[in-house]
């Protein structure tokens, strides 16, 4: 998809999502990327330093989170620049399927047409507290 | 003065030097799309990577979390540096993109530490990892900020 710089606005939205996440994805995420901190899986270890219990990594809910840029460019190449802080937990239950869900929304936050990028700002929240803040991905338009 | 344990402030401006090189594989792409529910086909199928231009299957845009967290184990690893892994939560991460990683990329990182503040008890550190091919070319920059907490926190 090729994007007409000048016909986006800034406060567009580009895409929403909803995430179910389970603890078996959290085992999937710590395979795959190699994160094993046993806050992820082990409901003991993660109340003893002090969690409500098993929390997602941050990782997975930013490399999720980013799918409706992806979805919106049609090109995960184009985005060039993604960033986040992670401000609150996402504590994912121990129960037969989804223990938590992320839900995600995405608008246009700012347009560069020297540049030909555009920056799109998400909104990430579960348990409707935000999980990530300044979530910003930059996406080249070619 | 009280004496401080714990991380030890004289870290900022240290470098470690890139480490053996990660390479890029097609199932581990493929894995790692799948584990943050990626969908593009790029991700999965060669002729969908090629239609868009690229060599190989095509790296999610987090995918340099693996080569950027393989480079910060040697600073979380180092006993010189005081870091308790036990206390660490990652506070925030931003990749810059130089060229996409695709399968048959040989990576290495070389790790800066930034910045390293006191917050509390414990200490903010900045960490920057510069990935690059093993012949050079410029991959991508990443960026995180890890908190470690200290005894009070």
């Amino acid at each position: 998809m090729t994007v007409a710089l000048n016909e986006l606005t800034v406060g567009q939205e580009i895409g929403t999502a909803s995430i179910d996440v389970s603890r078996a994805d959290l085992v999937r995420y710590a395979g795959a990327s190699g994160d094993f901190n046993p806050i992820h899986w082990n409901g003991r270890f993660a109340e003893q330093v002090g969690l409500p219990g098993v929390i997602a990594h941050g990782m997975f809910t930013m490399g999720a989170a980013v799918q409706v840029v992806t979805d919106w460019i049609g090109n995960p190449a184009a985005i060039v620049d993604y960033q986040t802080r992670f401000t609150k937990p996402v504590v994912v239950e121990d129960v037969d399927g989804p223990g938590a869900t992320i839900e995600v929304a995405g608008v246009i936050g700012a347009v560069d047409e020297a540049n030909s990028t555009v920056r799109v700002d998400l909104t990430v929240t579960a348990a409707g507290q935000k999980v990530l803040v300044k979530a910003q991905a930059v996406v080249r338009a070619w | 003065m009280t004496e401080q344990k714990g991380v030890n402030p004289d870290l900022a401006g240290r470098v470690y030097p890139a480490g053996d090189a990660y390479s890029v594989g097609r199932e581990k792409i493929r894995e790692f799309a799948r584990a943050v529910k990626a969908t593009h086909p790029a991700h999965f199928d060669l002729e969908a990577a090629r239609d868009l231009g690229y060599a190989d299957l095509v790296a999610p845009p987090t995918f340099a979390i693996i080569v950027a967290q393989r480079a910060d184990a040697q600073l979380i690893e180092d006993p010189a540096a005081g870091i308790d892994f036990s206390r660490v939560v990652h506070a925030d991460q931003r990749f810059v993109h130089h060229r996409p990683i695709v399968a048959g990329d040989n990576l290495v990182a070389e790790l800066h530490v930034d910045q390293v503040r006191a917050m509390g008890g414990g200490a903010m550190i900045t960490t920057r990892a510069e990935i690059s091919t093993v012949e050079g070319e410029a991959i991508a920059t990443t960026t995180s900020s890890i908190l470690v907490r200290g005894e009070d926190q």
